[in-house]
This record gives structure tokens, C-alpha cells and sequence, in this order.
């Protein structure tokens, strides 16, 4: 591993430095499209659940739209053909956004709309395994339908999901390698151009690999926490109580 | 910008061949990697310490790096590995396609083996003591007994994650193949064409994961009624 204490040949630093700024490229990504996932994906996980009208339908033409275009093919809509078809002048300042923005937030949109689908289907399940009761009881005292939602379904809801959220939020981190083919040098890129400078395949790609997996790990126990936490003695059954 | 169609038409053969690829891809990826992921799951099941605990490290190694990571590893190694096994000495140069195919069973073969885990896990404990009692060998126990249980009770899974891998074939892109994406990007490129040519190529995924998971729904309603 002595490969990451030598000088890089722009001789601005080791190739230490490259692998620590592809890490932070990599977990600012995912955590900043993991929000934006997080509160369009409970938006319109909510709306899928709605009795009636138009909201319905549309979320679920989103949820179909974006879980059934592989990532890539979307990640390249939003670098490469959005801004032909917006108007020239806004087209025109999106291409020249300097870099790493102009392959960062693209990346940032993409990855954040494409993660709020899969995010929409599960709050959706954790609503539609609530019992009738609770919204029964809920309009019973006069709840109106958005403090239904907030304080007495969601909370439930997302207590009910927390396990497959746990599985979208560490392959979130996965998702975010992604973005090197629009140009964003995130940890996977940041490997290969350590191993084009040196041909050292095995250490480029050992140590990435290697953060992979600490990723994975610091990930899953963030969200044991979580878990944990959110924990309310009443929905947990007897067995699986510590 | 108008979209040109006559532009999209001339391009349809090549767009074809490319989905040529991408299904020959998704065909040796799921065969290769439900045999590969049923015999991590088996052996994630084994009495014997050493073999659960090296294929629990596998899938979980597997799961938790990228795929393009994965495939640039095989992309290297593979050359390297040849290289070894027929004593050459050096690396032996192969086919983008090899690299593609051995990637996409390794890969998925992990995310194959924890569906059909689960599937073993949903068989009740009577049906291994029966195997037991009526002296079927482990082999055949799994061969005739639990594999088609285990099977039958994931197979939604089984065709959701099928769908999942026929998407993540777009990612050999970073290797350059012509799959479905990338020959859209060669034609794209040739002739100054990126909004159609990811335009089309967006709806034919669409159209053809959109019809698959319609088919999976239904077939979740019938087994969900023939269990009942």
C-alpha cells in the first residue's frame, strides 16, 4: 500500500489526496441526493395513497417513468440532452457551469429523482400495511388529512419500511459511481485514473474497494441506530425484543 | 430543438444488434448467476464453518462494492488470470464480451444467492427432517425436494431482480461495448444525434422493463391465489 504515500505527477500531492477527494465527492453526492430522495420519494409516496383525483395517477406515472429507465440512460438525460431542449440562454449556462458543478449537479438531480421512486414504492407499502383503523380513527377525531399524514400514518410508516430503506441507503453510496461516466471524478473514477498514471491495478483498485466496504459498513450501522432508536415498544413483538 | 425521426430510422439496425447484446448479456447473467447464487446460498446453509463463512464474505463483498467497480476488477484480472492458468506468463488479451459475461454472473450471482436463501429460509424445518427420514442425500434433497420450493416461493424476486439486471447491462458503457446504450452513443456521436439517440433508447427501456414488471404483477396475483 506504499502506492498511496507517493507523489501524484501533478506533484500537487500523494495519491492519498486523490483517493480521500474521490471519497468526499462520493459521500457528498450520495447524501445530498439521499434528502432529496427522502422528501420527493415521501411526497409522492404519499400521493400514490390518496383516494382520488389526479395526484394518484401522476405519481405513479413518476414512480414507473424513473424505475424502469436503467440509471446510466437517465444520468446522460440529465447531463446531455436537458439542456438542448431547455431554452438556449438557460441551456447555455448549465453547459458552462464550471467543473465539477457542471457533472456534480446533474449527478446530484438524477441520482436524488431516481432513488425518490424506489423510496415512493416502499413509503407507499408502509402506508398500505397500516390497518384501516388508524385513518378511520384518525378522521374520527377531526384530524385534517395533512396532520393525518404526519402525525399519525408516516411516523408508523416509516417505522414499518426502516429495513428496506436501510438496503436503499447503502446502495445509494453504489449508485453514486454512476456519475463518472458524465465526467465526475467520485472514488470508482478516482481508481482508475490512479491506475492509469501507475498501472498499479491491484493497489488503485484494492484500496477503493477496501473504502467500499467501510462505506457499506459505517452506512449500515448509521441506520441499526436509527432503527433502534425509532424503536416503540408497542409495535415490536415479543420475540425479536433485546 | 426538433427531434428528427428520419435521423432514428436509418439507425435501427445497429440499435438492434445492440439489443442483441444487452439480452445475450441479461440471458448468461441470470442463468450464470441464479446456478452460481444457488450454490452460494447452499453453501451459506452448510454445517461446514469454512464454507458458509467464505461465501457470506463473497456476497457480502459483492453487495456492498459497485458494479463498474466490479467490472473494471474483471476487465484487469481476467487478462491476468488467463495468463496464469495457461502458464504464459503474461497477461493474455480477451474479448470485451468474456469480460462482460464473467462480470455480470459474479456480480449477480450474489444478489441471486440472498433471494434464494430466503426462498430455503420459507421452507418449513419438516421438509429437511422428512429429507432426512426418507434417506435422501443432501444432493437430492436439494436437487428434487427443497430447490423447487425455494424457487417457487421467491420467484417474484427472482424476475424483479432479473429486470434490475437487465438495466444494469447499460453500465458496460464504461467499458466501451456496444450494448443497446452504447451503440446509441457510437451513432450518437458519428453523427451529432445525442437527444434522439437517448431519447429512443430511453423508451425502448422503458417499453421493455415497463411490459416485464406488468407480467411479474400478474404472475405475483396467480401464485398469491394458487397458495390460498
Amino acid at each position: 500500500m506504499s502506492l498511496l504515500f507517493e507523489p501524484t505527477p501533478d506533484g500537487a500531492g500523494r495519491y492519498l489526496d486523490w483517493i480521500l477527494s474521490g471519497l468526499g465527492w462520493t459521500l457528498f453526492l450520495a447524501l445530498g441526493a439521499w434528502t432529496i430522495a427522502l422528501v420527493v420519494g415521501t411526497l409522492i409516496g404519499v400521493a400514490r395513497t390518496l383516494p382520488n383525483g389526479i395526484l394518484p395517477r401522476l405519481a405513479r406515472a413518476y414512480v414507473e417513468t424513473f424505475r424502469n429507465i436503467p440509471l446510466l440512460v437517465q444520468m446522460f438525460f440529465w447531463y446531455f440532452v436537458l439542456p438542448e431542449l431547455l431554452p438556449l440562454r438557460i441551456g447555455m449556462a448549465i453547459k458552462q457551469m464550471d467543473p465539477p458543478w457542471g457533472s456534480f449537479v446533474p449527478a446530484l438531480i438524477c441520482l436524488g429523482l431516481f432513488t425518490a421512486a424506489r423510496i415512493a414504492e416502499q413509503v407507499r407499502a408502509g402506508l398500505q400495511a397500516l390497518p384501516r383503523g388508524q385513518i378511520q380513527a384518525a378522521s374520527a377525531l377531526g384530524f385534517a388529512r395533512s396532520s393525518m399524514y404526519r402525525l399519525i400514518l408516516l411516523p408508523q410508516a416509516f417505522r414499518i419500511i426502516l429495513p428496506t430503506l436501510t438496503n436503499e441507503f447503502m446502495t445509494i453510496f453504489k449508485n453514486t459511481s454512476v456519475a463518472l461516466t458524465i465526467g465526475l471524478v467520485e472514488l470508482t473514477a478516482t481508481a482508475r485514473e490512479i491506475n492509469e498514471n501507475t498501472f498499479r491495478t491491484f493497489e488503485a483498485f484494492g484500496v477503493v474497494t477496501v473504502v467500499y466496504l467501510a462505506i457499506a459498513l459505517v452506512a449500515w450501522q448509521i441506520m441499526y441506530r436509527i432503527e433502534r432508536a425509532a424503536q416503540l415498544p408497542s409495535l415490536v413483538s415479543g420475540k425479536s425484543r433485546p | 430543438m426538433m427531434v428528427d425521426l428520419s435521423a432514428i430510422a436509418a439507425t435501427v439496425p445497429y440499435l438492434l444488434q445492440g439489443l442483441w447484446f444487452t439480452l445475450q448479456i441479461t440471458i448468461v447473467g441470470v442463468t450464470g448467476g441464479i446456478v452460481f447464487g444457488s450454490l452460494l446460498a447452499v453453501a451459506r446453509l452448510s454445517q461446514n464453518r469454512l464454507i458458509s463463512t467464505l461465501a457470506t464474505a463473497y456476497v457480502n463483498l459483492m453487495r456492498s462494492i459497485p458494479l463498474i467497480l466490479v467490472i473494471f476488477w474483471v476487465f484487469f484480472l481476467v487478462p491476468w488470470a488467463i495468463g496464469w492458468v495457461t502458464r504464459s506468463g503474461r497477461p493474455v488479451a480477451v474479448g470485451a464480451s468474456l469480460t462482460i459475461f464473467v462480470t455480470f454472473v459474479l456480480f449477480e450471482a450474489a444478489y441471486y444467492a440472498e433471494i434464494v436463501r430466503a426462498g430455503f429460509r420459507s421452507i418449513s424445518p419438516g421438509q429437511y427432517s422428512a429429507c432426512d427420514a426418507l434417506g435422501l442425500s443432501k444432493f437430492h434433497a436439494y436437487i428434487y425436494i427443497l430447490f423447487p420450493q425455494a424457487i417457487r416461493a421467491v420467484l417474484p424476486i427472482l424476475l424483479t431482480q432479473t429486470i434490475v439486471l437487465f438495466q444494469d447491462t447499460s453500465l458496460v458503457y464504461v467499458i466501451s461495448a456496444t450494448d443497446l446504450l452504447g451503440a446509441a452513443t457510437k451513432i450518437a456521436q458519428r453523427h451529432g444525434r445525442l437527444v434522439e439517440m437517448y431519447l429512443t433508447v430511453g423508451v425502448i427501456y422503458f417499453l421493455i422493463c415497463y411490459a416485464a414488471s406488468q407480467l411479474v404483477k400478474q404472475l405475483q396475483r396467480r401464485l398469491a391465489f394458487g397458495v390460498r
